[in-house]
């Protein structure tokens, strides 16, 4: 048992986040995702580490790094396929909005059982006015385009296992960079002579990010090396679990973030308002907090 | 990154298995709660079996009666043992997770070979003397005064929260060895053997009525110089050397119960409300269990990562939680301690959780200023 990164795997994640920081900086993020975004990270090879030969864990620490980032666009629906790639799950509640209509080359249909395609031009309509997340545009597809079933549920339930490993590394990652954005603002920020981050009543806020952040992480790690090794674990628990700590830990921290970072924390300027309506965004993807905490009880 | 384990991991798992199949039916019953003679009988008893069959001190050197096997294979100790709901470590709780690996760390030659094996064969029971009527988050506040005389230290003062005091045949105390200087720089670590004129050992009533806690009133009680551990006050650092392992490994063993009592509660739970804060409950455990091999993976490359920090704050809040479920779920079932299950018990014991080995809120103070270097609060 070596469950910790490898120094390979250290290298892929320095070497992603290096990329990001150079190519898709914060000031980039905020225009949104374009297709020139989603070549670069074609060329840099996000979408084919599994054909390339990368495990799971790899792809993992990548989509961390891309949470961390907060790049946008339909990232894990377009993992391992060709063009931009979006999704509509059926089997999730409230209206059916499909996200980034506008820049999808192919789109995914879900249901209970089967994965089928449509031609994303074949949805009329045009994007909400006041998305919930600005760098997330939702249109809604009032009424179902025509299907071709391409998977069966086989391949639904490994849709829907990397999904949730995906979206659950890049919770992680933006859970992390909540925490990164209060302890920087805690130690700058002063108020009655001294950083706030001396108090013990913002200092604990902070304290609890780390912790909640470490956990799912953890737990996220596990998932991925139970899905490139299904005899080291039970996977539908492991990914189940994921999936809820790193929803909590990215919304749990965006709200603690805000708090952290006073009256600032409730502008448009600062950036942790986009991580956590991202975040809110992400828990209706493959799986909410409730339903995966339905499903762990399920294995008791 | 993997979870898997060796080829020998899995030996050492089989043999153990059929080490328990065959050994726990041969167990006699349990003593009640409060005789304590009894149960360090049947505690030390136990200890002695898992010594015989090559199952104690996994991560102790072997020429002191220990295993010195890889950190995979303690983790698969706790969870067969767990899995097969063998005996808890009980009144060797501080001779194994707190005296013991201090003595490894920092103890002489001379210490380790008298203390180490008489500890791991169940020979020798430890209790605590940290803590202090004022002196509990504000440790190195510590006022238990030692005066050097020749080869002895004359101790006075009083200590609390010793756990097993009324049974322990020795004692960890923190003492001040100087009152002059800076409190953390005055403090050195002494083995007491209990038997020493001048200890008085009280009882100590704790929220379930009746516990293995005591209050230790010590009057010029002469304790020899050979019997410190680490350097004269040199007793800070190694006492944090002491709560690491209580605040790290300590903590592995509780967590593989907890979710044992997951386990038990799971057929008991009919409100799908109970249900889903079960499998919250659940997917927390599980992955503290997961930062438990990452803090140990870590530790075995020599570098100890920040999750070890962690483990006791977030396991103990999940356990809390846990508590709180278990009560609802009960209902009026709840009303009486030992009526069904442990359940009642186990959410008055863990009331302790968050407060025992640094509170939550030291905790947190920890992580704040060692893990992210915020500013510490003005003195």
């Amino acid at each position: 048992m070596n469950f910790d990164l490898s120094d390979d795997q250290v290298a892929l994640r320095d070497g992603i986040r290096s990329l990001l920081e150079g190519k898709i900086p914060m000031s980039r993020v905020r225009e949104g995702f374009d297709r020139s975004m989603f070549d670069e990270l074609t060329n840099a090879g996000v979408f084919s580490l599994r054909v390339d030969g990368f495990g799971w864990a790899d792809a993992a620490i990548v989509y961390e790094e891309l949470g961390r980032a907060l790049v946008p666009g339909p990232l894990v629906w377009s993992f391992g396929r060709d063009g931009i790639t979006g999704g509509l799950d059926l089997t999730v509640g409230g209206t059916r909005y499909v996200e980034h209509l506008d820049s999808l080359d192919a789109l995914l249909v879900l249901d209970h059982t089967s994965i089928s395609t449509a031609d994303p031009s074949s949805l009329a309509g045009s994007p909400a006015d006041w998305p919930l997340d600005p760098l997330t545009p939702v249109t809604e597809a009032a009424s179902l385009p025509a299907l071709t079933a391409v998977g069966d549920a086989d391949a639904l339930g490994a849709l829907r296992a990397q999904g949730a490993l995906l979206t659950a590394a890049y919770l992680v990652g933006m859970a992390d960079a909540l925490t990164d954005l209060s302890v920087a603002y805690a130690k700058d920020r002063e108020q009655f002579g001294r950083p706030i981050g001396s108090f013990q009543a913002v200092k604990h806020l902070c304290a609890d990010m780390v912790v909640r952040t470490e956990v799912a992480r953890a737990s996220m790690y596990a998932a991925a090396c139970v899905l490139d090794d299904p005899s080291t674990g039970d996977l539908s628990r492991a990914l189940s679990g994921a999936k809820l700590l790193a929803n909590e830990a990215a919304i749990t921290n965006g709200k603690s973030a805000t708090q952290v970072h006073g009256g600032m924390g409730f502008t448009w300027e600062v950036d942790v308002h986009l991580y956590l309506k991202r975040a809110w965004v992400l828990d209706t993807h493959f799986g909410s907090i409730d339903t995966h905490a339905d499903t762990v009880a399920a294995t008791l | 990154m993997d979870l898997q384990y060796s080829e020998a991991d899995e030996v050492f798992r089989g043999d153990l298995r059929t080490w328990l199949a065959d050994e726990l039916p041969a167990l006699p019953p349990q003593p009640a709660r409060d005789d304590w003679t009894a149960r360090r009988a049947w505690d030390t008893d136990w200890q002695r079996r898992l010594f015989d069959a090559g199952y104690a001190g996994l991560s102790w050197p072997e020429e002191y009666g220990g295993r010195d096997l890889p950190p995979s294979q303690q983790l698969i100790f706790l969870e067969e043992t767990t899995r097969a709901r063998a005996p808890y470590v009980g009144v060797n709780f501080v001779g194994l997770l707190h005296a013991g690996p201090t003595i490894v760390a920092e103890g002489t030659d001379e210490q380790k070979r008298e203390h180490l094996p008489k500890i791991l064969r169940g020979d020798e029971v430890w209790c605590q003397g940290f803590s202090e009527p004022g002196s509990g988050s504000d440790l190195a506040s510590l006022r238990t005064r030692a005066v050097r005389d020749g080869d002895h230290y004359v101790v006075t003062g009083q200590k609390i929260w010793c756990s097993f005091g009324q049974i322990g045949d020795f004692g960890e105390l923190l003492v001040r060895t100087d009152p002059d200087v800076k409190k953390h720089a005055g403090i050195s670590w002494l083995m007491l053997p209990m038997d020493l004129p001048g200890i008085e050992v009280r009882p100590l009533r704790t929220v379930l009525g009746s516990s293995e806690f005591a209050e230790l009133f010590l009057d010029e009680v002469r304790v020899p110089v050979s019997c410190r551990v680490g350097e004269e006050n040199d007793g800070w650092r190694v006492t944090n050397v002491t709560l690491s392992f209580e605040r790290g490994t300590a903590f592995v063993s509780e967590l593989v119960d907890a979710m044992r009592l997951v386990e038990d509660l799971a057929p008991l739970v009919k409100d799908p409300a109970h249900r889903r804060e079960l499998g919250h409950c659940a997917a927390e455990l599980d992955a503290q269990w997961a930062l438990t091999k990452r803090n140990v993976t870590q530790s075995s490359r020599g570098t100890p990562g920040r999750g070890a920090f962690m483990m006791k704050l977030a396991y103990s809040e999940t356990r809390q939680r846990l508590g709180e479920l278990s009560l609802r779920v009960l209902e009026r079932d709840g009303l009486v301690v030992d009526g069904k299950g442990e359940f009642v018990e186990e959410r008055l014991r863990t009331l302790a959780l968050t407060i025992a080995a640094g509170t939550s809120q030291i905790q947190r103070n920890i992580v704040g200023e060692r893990v992210l270097g915020l500013p510490k609060e003005p003195k």
